[in-house]
């Protein structure tokens, strides 16, 4: 909606631009925004750079930034590496062998309070919204579906909740077999997705112990999670080795196009507008090189325009370039299932999903405090942060990993070389960096960043203030 | 009598000058004709299997796929190679008018930053592969002539050896990986660190081979050679010079394709699994991808891997004709 707004709004300034008290307001609305600055930025520090993904459609702004020549107008030269997996591309950007990386949003977060393999990692720039979804084996589709309801076309009513998966997981359990699913990393937001799903319907899907040592996240656990790299998430399924799985696209569309699983739900219907990838630097590159941070986040901020630009009137090219073997390599039909606005779920039951993937509107790249929170609170609710904090502690973490100000200063710069008009940053100008509280969950649980605790609370199941495992 | 004899023999020679050339024909024509046969009919069953093969990536790539992936793939590079151009170009452009805004600016032109296509992949890897057979050859021939000259050596060595051996690239891999980016630490480094962990596990694996075949060689030279270094008394290095390194010339060469092949059946295992630039990493990116292409590249680089295995086997061997005294262990 504010997307539209915005496009209309632009629109109507310069068909009217001869009009004196129009133009006027514009001017002086772009003024007020984002104040003209003095000071030009300096060339890069480092020019040479090399960033690393994961074949996933969200790592699109690296792409676009390097083949529309976002990089190259800020001098910047980089090499774009696929990496393996998550820890790969995480050790990667610690030991100094990347300059940086799309990211887990939970990955700098983790890396920081020393979840894992400790480091400073920052980000200026949330890379997406949305993009995942949850995607089960055709048979345990079958068993499910029984329990979904039915629209008057016969199609399943959506959101499906995990409630129709509850009967399934407890026949497993009570015949001793292990229901497995899977997700990409420990501190991925798939797994507090695919957690989040599975509590709201009731399935339990573990608990972690890292003081104990235990970090395998299944202590009384009815559902056991276990971690699988993206790419092969499809292969695992096939091979009957979990019975599910959350992960970004093309992983979920593949599933559909090889005919071996069903998505059942996007994590759009889990909580509209997530926050999703980041970009991640170490603290340390953005403290040696400053106007070198300053500019990919601008060529980021362009590319992340472009793809949005015009009611995505770019996605196709976009799906053209994230189809080379270099970059996520899925072929086209594939990318673009879920890239140009549409989701299939069983095969044929093909939906509008418009905002699927954003990449800019809804102030979609602005790194906000309140997003790094509620990856913490889900740490806590889970137990990969054992102790109670206060709700001081998370705000403090949320300022060292978050960082608007680098955004800002990159924004501000985009639009004093007119790069990028003012309008587009309209609504950060006075940006706390905490979202209104937020109500599209698919538990109704409404989040209010600013007091992290009281929202753990609310949970029926996971941990509580007080409890330790 | 004689003269029936005679002409018996000369009847005989012409037959067997006939029945010479016939057989020289039937050999030359069965030096082309059973390859073809054989080619011909793998061709056969492949197709045929291929498409009686369905995966989940779609067909099982026949022929056709692969004969329409080497012309897309080089294509790609042919592609690549504009882009590459069309890079260096912008580059100059921007260097100027930097250069034109700040003087003391010093151009630098960097290398292009795009994909390897597959052609430079099989060069990444050919560097490597070779890189790493000769670091290996530098370390196992001196070593395998000591433990081939010295008994005591030999024993005290060879249980080494003999569990180092079977070990495979993949359990190598995580320790050479953590040692080289914990020991390897320049900032600019002179050699990618991707490179430095391929080489070095090549290296890990192809050793025992050549270490085992020289020391074999050294340890059987013909005792009457040894005594004829006694009696000239001559001195232990000019001994290893002139007699061992001669006559343990065949039993290295032996060692040494052993180990080039190994070398490269490691290397692409290793290129894989640590996602290091070549053969390996781009049939394990094509895995990832899961296209409908992915399939018919990846047998694309199966047929590459193999026939470049082939070429350097090949390479090997002349070699070995060429430096070695014994042609007859050089025959096939």
């Amino acid at each position: 909606m504010l997307n539209l707004t915005l496009t209309k709004s632009k629109h109507f300034c310069r068909r009217i631009i001869g009009q004196a008290l129009i133009a006027g307001m514009c001017i002086s609305s772009s003024l007020v925004t984002l104040h003209a600055n003095a000071e030009e930025l300096g060339y890069p520090e480092k020019e040479e750079l090399k960033f690393g993904f994961i074949k996933l459609t969200d790592m699109a702004p690296i792409a676009i930034a390097y083949e529309k020549g976002f990089f190259e107008d800020e001098g910047l030269y980089v090499t774009i590496e696929a990496q393996a997996n998550w820890k790969v591309l995480l050790d990667g950007v610690i030991d100094g062998r990347l300059d940086g990386a799309h990211m887990l949003a939970g990955q700098p977060i983790a890396a920081t309070i020393g979840y894992g393999t400790k480091a400073e990692i920052i980000t200026p720039f949330s890379m997406d919204l949305n993009g995942n979804g949850i995607t089960v084996s055709n048979e345990i589709w079958q068993q499910m579906k029984v329990n979904i309801p039915k629209r008057p076309d016969g199609k399943p009513v959506h959101p499906i909740k995990a409630d129709a998966l509850k009967p399934v997981v407890e026949k497993y359990s009570a015949s001793g077999k292990p229901f497995n699913m899977g997700m990409v990393f420990p501190v991925s937001t798939h797994n507090y997705e695919l957690r989040y799903w599975l509590a709201a319907g009731g399935i339990h899907p573990g608990f972690y112990a890292p003081h104990k040592g235990d970090t395998s996240g299944q202590i009384d656990a009815q559902a056991l999670l276990s971690v699988t790299p993206p790419p092969q998430m499809p292969a695992t399924l096939e091979a009957g080795t979990i019975y599910g799985y959350c992960v970004g696209e093309p992983w979920n569309q593949q599933a559909v196009f090889k005919g071996i699983g069903v998505p059942v739900v996007t994590d759009y219907e889990i909580w509209k507008d997530n926050p999703e990838k980041v970009f991640g630097i170490t603290k340390a590159f953005s403290e040696k090189y400053p106007n070198t941070t300053i500019r990919l986040t601008r060529a980021l901020i362009r590319a992340a325009k472009w793809l949005d630009e015009n009611n995505n009137a770019n996605r196709p090219e976009a799906v053209k370039i994230l189809s080379q073997s270099n970059y996520v390599g899925a072929d086209y039909d594939v990318i673009a299932n879920s890239m140009t606005g549409t989701f299939e779920y069983e095969k044929g039951d093909k939906r509008d999903v418009p905002d699927f993937n954003v990449f800019f509107r809804y102030n979609a790249t602005y790194p906000y405090y309140s997003d790094a929170i509620w990856y913490l609170t889900q740490m806590r609710r889970w137990g990969q942060i054992s102790e109670d904090k206060p709700d001081t502690w998370y705000k403090e973490v949320a300022n060292k990993v978050y960082r608007p100000d680098i955004y800002m200063k990159a924004a501000q710069s985009l639009v004093d070389e007119k790069l990028m008009a003012a309008s587009d940053f309209a609504e950060l100008a006075n940006e706390d960096g905490f979202r209104n509280p937020q109500t599209h969950f698919i538990d109704n649980i409404v989040y209010d960043g600013t007091k992290p605790n009281e929202y753990i609370n609310k949970f029926s199941i996971g941990l509580k203030a007080g409890d330790k495992i | 009598m004689t003269t029936l004899i005679n002409k018996f023999i000369s009847l005989e020679q012409g037959s067997s000058l006939l029945l010479e050339l016939k057989r020289l024909l039937m050999t030359r024509l069965q030096a082309i004709v059973l390859p073809t046969v054989g080619v011909a009919c793998f061709l056969i069953i492949w197709s045929l299997a291929a498409n009686a093969i369905d995966t989940s990536l779609g067909k099982f790539p026949g022929p056709k796929a692969v004969g329409t992936q080497i012309v897309n793939l080089y294509q790609e590079h042919v592609a690549e190679r504009e882009k590459e151009a069309a890079f260096y170009q912008r580059q100059e452009v921007r260097n100027a008018k930097r250069l034109a805004k700040d003087p003391s600016y010093q151009p630098k032109i960097r290398a292009y930053t795009g994909k390897e296509t597959f052609i430079d992949q099989i060069g990444t890897s050919l560097v490597t592969v070779l890189s790493g057979f000769i670091v290996a050859a530098i370390i196992a021939i001196p070593l395998g002539i000591a433990v081939g000259l010295s008994k005591a050596l030999n024993t005290a060595i060879n249980p080494i050896i003999q569990i180092f051996k079977p070990v495979s690239p993949l359990a190598w891999l995580p320790l050479v990986t953590m040692v080289v980016s914990a020991v390897y630490v320049s900032p600019e480094p002179l050699l990618a660190k991707s490179f430095v962990n391929s080489m070095i596990t090549v290296t890990l694996c192809c050793i025992w081979p050549m270490v085992i075949n020289t020391s074999v060689g050294v340890a059987a030279i013909n005792q009457d050679w040894v005594n004829v270094s006694r009696v000239l008394r001559l001195p232990s290095l000019v001994h290893v010079q002139k007699i061992v390194l001669p006559a343990s010339i065949p039993a290295i060469f032996t060692g040494m394709r052993l180990s080039l092949g190994i070398a490269w059946m490691v290397l692409i295992a290793a290129e894989m699994l640590a996602q290091n630039p070549g053969l390996g990493k781009f049939v394990w990116d094509e895995f990832q991808n899961g296209s409908s292409q992915s399939l018919s590249r990846i047998m694309t680089a199966v047929f590459v891997i193999g026939f470049i295995g082939f070429l350097l086997d090949r390479g090997m061997l002349q070699l070995q004709r060429i430096l070695s005294w014994d042609k007859d262990s050089a025959k096939r």
